[in-house]
């Protein structure tokens, strides 16, 4: 007879002393884990469950504008640093880490219509409403010097926005028409229009750094090519579109914030259809950042809040609101993808997070692991109506939850009559039109 | 008679058990021609120890083989190239063996060369045998529909099934890792196993595994049931008479014992060794490991046997009135309470593998209940007469019942319901109970027979008992323990601990159930199983449908947005010919390209179509070949 029992060596499995650590055998037989399924799936709910029992976005408020924020810039060089104009023609630079403002300059008279830096951090310009392009030192005056503009430029007429070449010393200003401005000249190199209306903002590819796109209250987005003497081509909407944003990943596609609460993402290349038409808002949206990763934006809306929109999708993921928070007018993604900030009208800076329930600070492997891995469950269970639900619920204002009530009735109405139409008539005649084409009312090259 | 070396007697022994691995009962001669139902049943089947000499392995499927003797033996390289390509038929490389070439050639060096000219003789990751993986293959998705999925879709699902091989093959590389091998009992030429005592092998047995054989003389309060906890490291006992005691069995420090002056119907520990269930003569009753009573549950009232579900905190109670109640016992709530409708309920065990409850009935049906459901799931008519015991395997796959017809059946519970095997014994078993290796044991009056299954995975045969032992006393339960060699009979005079070479699992999960494992450990795994408490209702005959695609209601999603929107939005675009240039886009023309895109997709539909009628009629056709042979009389059937 040959016999074999299994007899294990308790010291194999005990730890010798209380100073190591606890021996944990593994065995990955499925056999031995039951019920694989069912335990990821609670797992997956319990994940989303502390996803929104953490989802505590809002971090800081800065305050200190004496008039609602219009305009911020980004520091190209320090993650810390932030601009900000008021409408009373005050410019701030902030400090995000101690969240107070390091320095404050009466830069014009009026409002600050538009600001930006250089694309190596020494120096910003403001425009205003007094006709003039200033640029500015980043750093403070010395003791005993005035404050005072590095230079000043004097205008014809109003300038309502700018922009500053990603790699050149070149900016681009918009008012009447589109002026690229050398930095040692006082007259623009060349001035670039198609049509008569007043440009609300131009923005430079951050990639194909010679291509620049801007929007006109005609209702037009209009690209232009800083090496050509004409504009490129340009889209006519069926509203005015108040700026946009062009994705610093990928080079041909850009953002539009609409006045008709939309928001389209272009392919530069074909205009006639936008890639998606982003619908959440229930107000103008007026400004619009791209994370820096290009997978995501941020939009400010009329409606008091701000939105998080992926690129490839219709919907927001996210949207951020406080009771205190009036209109929206200018909002700012931050270069290391982890910060929202929002300037509003009532005179204050936001600082948000960019994901709701993101744990700041340093992390410890085991917690970053614990991280990834209900991130992945998330994603795996998240059309399940449970998760689904969990995840998709946020609380919003009554203003706002009515309106959107209000508006998914309208529009309900709205397609209803459609396809009564389509309906009751001779098959054919009455084309269908899917949404993406309906607010496009032409291209012109 | 020779002993198996004993772990943990020295170096030298351990050597010699690592060189020649003991070969275990399942392999025998003609292993080939048993069945092999369960996907996870060809674990370890190459594993068999090899003969020194033996280089080139016999079976193509046989791969693993002792690193450094390759290195010594087969240095030439051309041998080496014969071994790979023999390799290549059954072998998994990952992908980086590709890689590894494409910057080869790169370099113009010959694969397996570096550039300090020395060579790799086993380039790229260890080599993994395809039926190691298949063990730890999670089956993937069944999703299939007649609609053309969208390419992102498609992607999807084919970066979800690249991870999830990758993960099976890292698993079953990580089976090298595995520290313990399972037990055995083999018997000398023509020797039947079945006649070997008790003592025979408490002799052979190192001390440690001969401290695991005791019998408990208990003569006053019995006939005992008992209750292994999930560890295996303690028993609960209950004696008819009052008699509750709970101890570690393996140190035999007894927790608590206690006489609850009532009859004990059955005992069950909950999730811990700290909590236990007593099914009294009124009321059932919860106590804690120092014997106090923690709960008097008397929504529960005369019950007659416990089943304890540990991922779901439940707590299945069968009545003598004929209620089947679950209590979820984290919370204290009663989940469900199900009326059988079929009298006393005295026969009960639950599917580990899938947490459903199968209730044996007088009239010979085994009934199938999840706490969702008002109905049984399932109905089996299994015997002749009532049923007296039912047990289910680890897997859930094999189900063995017993009844006063004095029958055992094996019955295959993935979806036919059939009896697979069927025996007739002199008495009948009153008690069955699988081991986590797939041994059933069953008790018969006073005797206890245990049955082995042909390879790991398949059911035991009924033929040839494995063991058989005769305790003092009537036998009135069995369990096997889990993750040792020990099955534990409570009978009429007390407790018996029988040694079973080979029935539990040897290596075990640290973080699933751990013997070892300290109070801290305990708690904290508490707290983590409490916060995966899986719900009630997901209980179902099969546990991983909650990952597949709910088909049905896709499709009738799909059919409510057509309906919504006058129109279907993933629908194919009528065919538009592009306009050409000079004059090659006449009216003719563009009607004549139109016609011919309608040719060629309707040319593509029928022949599809005919494919799909062809594999149904090859299916209809072996279907029908495993049926009876046709007969001339086949035509007057109706």
């Amino acid at each position: 007879m040959k016999v074999k029992m299994l007899s294990r060596n308790p010291d194999h499995y005990v730890r010798e002393t209380k100073l190591d650590l606890q021996k944990v055998p593994r065995n990955y037989d499925p056999a031995l884990h039951p019920f694989e399924v069912p335990r990821e799936y609670t797992r997956a709910l319990n994940a989303v469950k502390l996803e929104r029992v953490f989802a505590k976005p809002f971090l800081a408020s800065l305050d200190g504008h004496r008039d609602g924020v219009n305009c911020m810039a980004k520091h190209p060089k320090s993650l810390s640093t932030v601009l900000s104009g008021a409408c009373d023609g005050e410019v701030r630079i902030w400090n995000l880490t101690k969240r107070e403002c390091i320095r404050t300059l009466q830069a014009h008279e009026g409002f600050v219509r538009g600001m930006c830096t250089h694309y190596c951090g020494t120096s910003f310009f403001t425009v205003g409403d007094d006709k003039t392009v200033k640029q500015w030192k980043m750093d403070g005056p010395e003791y005993g010097e005035e404050e005072e503009p590095l230079h000043t430029i004097l205008g014809k007429t109003v300038f309502t926005g700018i922009d500053h070449h990603w790699k050149k010393d070149v900016f681009a200003t918009c008012g009447q028409q589109v002026d690229i401005w050398d930095e040692q000249r006082t007259s623009p190199i060349c001035s670039l229009t198609w049509g008569f209306d007043s440009i609300s903002s131009v923005k430079f590819n951050p990639v194909e750094t010679n291509i620049l796109g801007s929007c006109a209250s005609d209702r037009n987005i209009v690209l232009y090519d800083m090496r050509q003497a004409t504009p490129l081509k340009k889209v006519i909407l069926d509203m005015r579109t108040n700026t946009l944003c062009w994705n610093p990943m990928e080079a041909f596609v850009f953002t539009a914030a609409n006045e008709d609460y939309n928001l389209y993402t272009f392919d530069m290349r074909s205009l006639d259809e936008p890639v998606k038409v982003h619908m959440d808002h229930v107000s103008a949206v007026l400004d619009v950042d791209y994370s820096p990763t290009g997978k995501e934006f941020v939009s400010a809306s009329f409606d008091k809040s701000i939105r998080i929109f992926p690129v490839d999708q219709i919907h927001s993921r996210e949207v951020y609101h406080t009771k205190r928070m009036q209109h929206v007018i200018s909002v700012k993604w931050t270069s290391d993808n982890k910060y929202i900030l929002c300037g509003s009208d009532e005179m204050n800076i936001r600082l948000w997070k960019a994901n709701a329930s993101e744990k700041l600070g340093v992390l410890t492997s085991r917690e970053k692991a614990a991280f990834n891995y209900n991130l992945k469950l998330k994603e795996k269970f998240k059309y399940h109506p449970q998760i689904s639900r969990i995840a998709r619920h946020r609380h919003l204002p009554k203003t706002i939850y009515g309106q959107i009530k209000e508006q998914r009735i309208m529009k309900q109405a709205r397609q209803r009559k459609e396809m009564n139409r389509i309906k009751h008539s001779k098959p054919g005649s009455i084309p269908f039109v899917p949404e993406k084409k309906k607010h496009i009312v032409a291209v012109v090259k | 008679m020779e002993a198996a070396p004993k772990p943990g007697s020295g170096a030298h022994v351990k050597g010699q058990g690592k060189k020649q691995k003991p070969r275990r009962y399942w392999e025998g001669g003609n292993d080939e021609a048993h069945p092999l139902p369960d996907k996870g049943s060809k674990r370890k089947w190459e594993e068999r120890p090899q003969p020194k000499d033996a280089q080139v392995p016999k079976k193509p499927k046989q791969i693993r083989e002792p690193r450094p003797k390759q290195k010594q033996e087969l240095s030439s390289k051309q041998t080496q190239k014969v071994l790979r390509s023999k390799q290549t038929q059954k072998v998994l490389r990952p992908k980086q063996n590709l890689k590894d070439c494409n910057s080869d050639q790169k370099q113009e060096l010959k694969p397996n060369q570096t550039l300090s000219g020395a060579q790799d003789p086993f380039p790229g990751p260890a080599p993994v045998s395809e039926n190691a993986v298949n063990k730890f293959r999670r089956g993937g998705s069944k999703f299939v529909t007649k609609q053309p999925l969208k390419l992102v879709t498609k992607d999807k699902l084919k970066v979800a099934a690249s991870e999830e091989e990758e993960t099976s093959v890292r698993a079953a590389r990580a089976e090298l890792l595995l520290s313990e091998e399972p037990g055995f009992l083999e018997g000398e030429d023509g020797e039947d196993t079945a006649t070997i005592h008790q003592s025979d092998i408490v002799e052979a047995v190192d001390i440690a595994s001969a401290a695991k054989h005791f019998d408990l003389n208990l003569h006053q309060f019995g006939p005992y049931r008992l209750n292994y906890s999930r560890t295996g490291r303690h028993l609960a006992l209950g004696g008819r008479r009052g008699h509750v005691a709970t101890f570690d069995w393996i140190t035999k420090k007894l927790m608590c014992e206690i006489n609850v002056m009532e009859a004990v119907r059955d005992i069950r520990f909950l999730h811990t060794e700290t909590l236990f269930a007593v099914a009294q003569k009124r009321w059932l009753h919860i106590y804690d490991n120092q014997g106090i009573e923690l709960h008097c549950v008397r929504r529960c009232d005369r019950v007659t046997r416990l089943e304890f579900l540990p991922f779901h905190f439940l707590l299945a109670t069968a009545s003598e009135t004929g209620f089947l109640t679950y209590l979820d016992v984290s919370v204290g709530k009663i989940v469900a309470s199900l009326m059988a409708r079929a009298g006393r309920l005295d026969v009960m065990t639950q599917n580990p593998h899938n947490a459903v409850i199968h209730l044996g009935h007088s009239n010979g049906t085994v009934s199938l209940w999840c706490p969702a459901m008002k109905e049984p799931v399932v109905k089996i008519l299994c015997h002749r007469g009532g049923v007296r015991a039912v047990a289910v395997d680890s897997s859930g796959t094999y189900m063995a019942t017993s009844g006063l017809d004095h029958q055992v059946k094996i019955f295959d519970l993935r979806g036919k319901y059939q009896p697979l095997t069927a025996r007739a014994l002199p008495q009948g078993a009153g008690h069955l109970a699988f081991s986590q290796r797939g041994l059933l044991a069953g008790g018969m009056g006073d005797v206890v027979t245990i049955w082995r299954g042909q390879g790991q995975g398949g059911f035991p045969s009924l033929d040839q008992p494995y063991l058989t032992h005769r305790p003092h006393g009537h036998i009135h339960s069995l369990q096997f323990c889990p993750f040792e060699d020990v099955l534990g009979a409570g009978h009429s005079r007390g407790f018996t601990s029988i040694l079973v070479p080979g029935a539990g699992e040897p290596n075990f999960d640290g973080l699933e159930s751990n013997p070892y494992r300290s109070r801290k450990q305990r708690q904290e795994w508490e707290v983590k199983a409490l916060m995966e408490k899986i719900p009630a209702e997901l209980i179902g005959l099969d546990p991983r449908n909650l990952g597949e695609i709910d088909v049905i209601s896709l499709e009738q999603k799909k059919k409510e947005r057509v309906e919504r929107l006058g129109f279907d939005p993933e629908a194919k675009a009528p065919f538009q010919p592009k306009q050409k240039k000079k004059g090659r886009s006449s009216t003719a023309n563009l009607v004549k390209r139109k016609i011919k895109v309608k040719d060629q997709e309707h040319r593509e539909q029928v022949r599809q179509s005919l494919q799909q009628q062809q594999q149904q009629q090859k299916k209809l056709q072996t279907s029908q070949s495993t049926g009876p042979p046709p007969s001339a009389l086949d035509r007057f059937k109706r």
